[in-house]
């Protein structure tokens, strides 16, 4: 047991670790390395939230709740007004303001000025700083979160959504690979799912927005006629906020595909009031600012749950999916779309395999023929270090881009350079007639300080690159950083650990295994 | 097998005012390259869109010219690689929104007379985005240099971190001069590359200094410009070697790699290149001009020294139960 040096144990650990991680990567288990979309084709999408949506939809969702309370609390108001935003209304009677007050009190994240003029108050309400950063940072979140579930529910394989600095959203598809596909999943992330119901305005006509806007109202156009344009009272009277399910399904009359959804208890009960209130007018459905549908309100809807009819059975689904997986708070625009073919993917990993595995060759060959069994032992570290790498790799769930992989081609190369001063040493004290044993010794102990100074500047730079970096920088900055790691690992441990074993069980050596002419 | 007489000791530095004189040569001509003919930026900074298609057989480029020019305007075709592969440019702004969404169906479409064609990729990319990047590139730049500089100051000494930093923007100048002059395209790879070799470079330059730092402390030679030699003879033979199989390396990623790869291991290898000449021939010279004084730094050696082994002594003392 002598024989046994802690370097050698380490050294075999890692080798034993690198090989049993290394091999689910190759049989197609878990953990292994994921293949970078430029690897196996697929989609990579940037998203930018426009968050500045987001506050408009807070104020709106707000104007509505003001509108319901006040006529709930019979508290009188008039000319409810949004104006970019701020919301104004008047409240009619200005001793009802310790009553409205108390109620406007329970709203978060508004700011409240009021102005009594002729026995009436006019109230401005705006949102706080704070809560305008609190919307934009949750609409960014919260559109994570939807279009990751939404991505799951359409049941995609391995689907990665993260966000990127303030208000961007990264969407890696691997596998999405035909055009149908590109754009059902385009539809599905897009997609706002923004439900709203409006009281359809019939007592007046409007062909312009501006026309409209004298009278609280907005146009919008109609889903299956753009050219028709809907008169729709402002605020809305409820939002997609409160939808807790969605499903698709036929209408019973006439059959025709349609999402049933169902609302949460005050989506519920303010669907209940509003439709009691106006029976025989019209409600119109409008996702994403299109109205799908006006139908006639036949009688009070209690139970909170409606109907959408709907072109065709797929958009039925798209859109049940979005409507059921949350509205996002605010629209996303395409900033950046890559799709790489699968034949591109295919030819890209062989290309590069047969460039690693060459320059990996040639150095091998090239060890053993200068250093003779230095060499050798050098090119085990190396294999042990490729292994280290891919099981790190596999183990950290790591993305493996071309890049990535001319990584790994150069950190092998770098990885050399350890065994290469290390064994320079080595030749340096033999040529200066020390004994073999005392020559290896010296050689490890005067090549470290060398090979640490020149790691951890290395290190360094791709410290740098992983902080500063994006997607496949940051991959290549990764492959880098673990490359390195395991070169120290095996290249000054390993490799040192090799000798110890090999002298201590008294095995002659000679400078000739240095590759020195003896 | 053996490189280099291991006993001879080569004079690099008296040929250093020849070789300071290339180098500055070479970086005007970067420079004037690189102000002058600019950089070919890439979609990844430039924005745009790029669509890269396989025909099943070799086709005409200018039939390919007339069947895109019909549907997009001043679209920029040109082969890649292979004469059945083949890259179409385009700007973000000369497609509607709505084409956008099936560029790819559209590009089939229209290219479908010509053979059996594959899409191969599709990126789209806003100038938005480009900017973000270029801003990041430039704020990973300064990290590292910064980062490289306080290190090495530690390690070694403040010359030696000011010499190793020029020598580093040596290398990286000239590189990115070559990938200016040869008109590679700059994308995120070759922004990888250039961080890498700046690592490499320092990687090779640190080696020598170190080798500096050990004759400093232990040989007698008291001449700045032969210790100077005197280290880069001793650590030439680990140069040239290192330098060769990693050059070996990225040759065939060069080679064999594809054609998406090319710009990546052009600018890396030029950077091995330049990496490997300014370590032996400039950045120790370098030294020198800065005024470096071995016996001063000596003296500094000594201290950190005497230092370490009064704390070791120390050590010893309070483990041993003395004090």
């Amino acid at each position: 047991m002598k024989k046994l040096n802690y370097r050698l144990v380490i050294f075999l650990l890692a080798t034993l670790f690198g090989i049993a991680f290394t091999i689910p990567s190759f049989i197609g288990k878990q953990p292994r390395v994921n293949l970078g979309l430029d690897l196996q084709g697929g989609m990579y999408l940037v998203l930018g939230v426009k968050t500045d949506e987001a506050i408009k939809n807070q104020i709106k969702t707000i104007a509505s709740t003001i509108k319901y309370i006040s006529q709930k609390k019979e508290l009188f108001i008039d000319n409810l007004k949004i104006h970019g935003d701020k919301i104004t209304f008047e409240l009619i009677d200005k001793d009802d303001m310790k009553k409205m007050d108390e109620e406007l009190k329970n709203i978060k994240g508004i700011k409240v000025q009021k102005q009594v003029k002729n026995g009436s108050v006019y109230y401005t309400i705006s949102l706080t700083p704070q809560e305008i950063q609190r919307t934009k940072e949750n609409a960014v979140k919260i559109a994570v979160q939807t279009i990751r579930s939404r991505l799951d529910a359409f049941g995609l394989a391995e689907p990665s959504v993260t966000r990127q600095g303030k208000d961007k959203i990264v969407v890696e598809l691997p596998g999405i690979k035909t055009q149908k596909e590109k754009e059902n999943v385009k539809k599905l992330i897009s997609t706002a799912a923004h439900l709203e119901l409006y009281l359809v305005d019939e007592e007046h006509r409007a062909t312009t927005p501006a026309e409209a806007k004298k009278y609280g109202d907005i146009l919008l156009p109609d889903k299956n006629n753009p050219k028709r344009m809907w008169l729709l009272k402002t605020p809305p009277v409820l939002d997609g906020s409160m939808i807790t399910d969605a499903t698709v399904g036929f209408t019973q009359k006439t059959n025709q595909p349609a999402i049933f959804f169902t609302l949460n208890s005050q989506g519920a009960q303010i669907f209940g009031d509003v439709t009691g209130k106006n029976v025989g007018k019209r409600l119109a459905i409008v996702v994403d600012n299109k109205v799908y549908s006006a139908p006639t309100i036949q009688e009070r809807i209690g139970g909170g749950s409606g109907q959408i009819t709907v072109g065709s059975p797929e958009e039925a689904h798209v859109l049940a999916i979005a409507l059921r997986s949350g509205s996002l708070p605010a629209p996303v625009v395409l900033l950046e779309q890559r799709s790489v073919g699968a034949s591109l993917g295919a030819d890209s990993i062989r290309q590069s395999m047969i460039a690693l595995i060459s320059g990996f060759v040639i150095v091998v060959i090239f060890m053993a023929w200068y250093y003779g069994l230095a060499g050798i032992i050098a090119d085990i570290a190396l294999v042990t270090n490729l292994f280290l790498i891919i099981a790190i790799m596999a183990i950290f769930g790591a993305t493996l881009t071309l890049p990535g992989m001319a990584g790994i081609v150069l950190t092998v190369g770098m990885a050399v350079d350890a065994n290469v001063i290390i064994n320079e040493r080595i030749r340096e004290l033999i040529r200066a007639g020390k004994p073999i044993k005392a020559a290896i010794e010296g050689g490890y102990k005067n090549a470290m300080s060398a090979i640490l100074d020149a790691n951890i500047t290395t290190l360094i730079a791709a410290i740098a690159l992983f902080a500063y970096g994006t997607g496949t920088i940051k991959g290549f900055a990764i492959t880098m950083a673990i490359g390195i790691l395991a070169s120290m690992l095996t290249a000054i441990l390993g490799t040192h650990g090799i000798w110890e074993y090999l002298l201590a069980s008294g095995k002659k050596i000679t400078p000739k295994h240095f590759g020195m002419k003896a | 097998m053996e490189l280099f007489s291991q006993n001879k000791v080569y004079d690099f530095m008296s040929k250093r005012n020849l070789f300071v004189s290339i180098s500055l040569i070479l970086i005007f001509l970067s420079l004037f390259s690189i102000f002058t003919k600019g950089f070919n930026w890439g979609i990844d900074f430039r924005g745009g869109i790029e669509i890269q298609v396989r025909f099943d057989k070799p086709v005409p480029i200018s039939e390919v010219r007339k069947l895109i020019s019909k549907e997009f305007k001043g679209a920029n075709i040109t082969t890649f690689g292979s004469p059945n592969e083949i890259l179409i440019r385009l700007n973000v702004d000369q497609v509607s929104g709505d084409v956008q969404k099936s560029l790819g169906a559209e590009v089939k479409k229209l290219l479908s007379p010509l053979g059996n064609v594959d899409i191969r990729r599709v990126d789209i990319v806003g100038a938005k985005v480009g900017n973000e990047l270029k801003e990041k590139g430039l704020k990973a730049l300064v990290f590292a240099i910064v980062g490289i500089l306080i290190y090495v100051a530690v390690r070694f000494e403040w010359r030696f971190a000011v010499a190793s930093v020029l020598a580093l923007m040596h290398d990286t100048i000239i590189s990115l001069g070559a990938v200016s002059f040869f008109h590679i395209e700059v994308n995120l790879d070759v922004l990888a590359a250039v961080l890498t070799l700046m690592g490499y470079s320092l990687n090779d330059t640190i080696v020598v200094f170190d080798r500096i730092r050990e004759q400093v402390r232990e040989s007698s030679i008291r001449d700045l410009a032969t210790l100077i030699n005197d280290a880069i003879s001793k650590t030439l033979s680990r140069t040239v070697l290192t330098s060769l199989t990693t050059f070996f390396v990225v040759l065939t990623l060069y080679l064999f790699g594809g054609e998406i790869i090319k710009p990546f291991s052009f600018t890396l290898l030029v950077g091995i290149i330049v990496g490997t000449y300014s370590s032996i021939f400039i950045a120790s010279p370098l030294l020198i001009w800065l005024g470096f004084r071995i016996d001063d730094y000596r003296k500094r050696l000594m201290e950190i020294e005497k230092r370490k082994r009064e704390k070791e002594k120390m050590r010893k003392m309070y483990e041993g139960g003395v004090v």
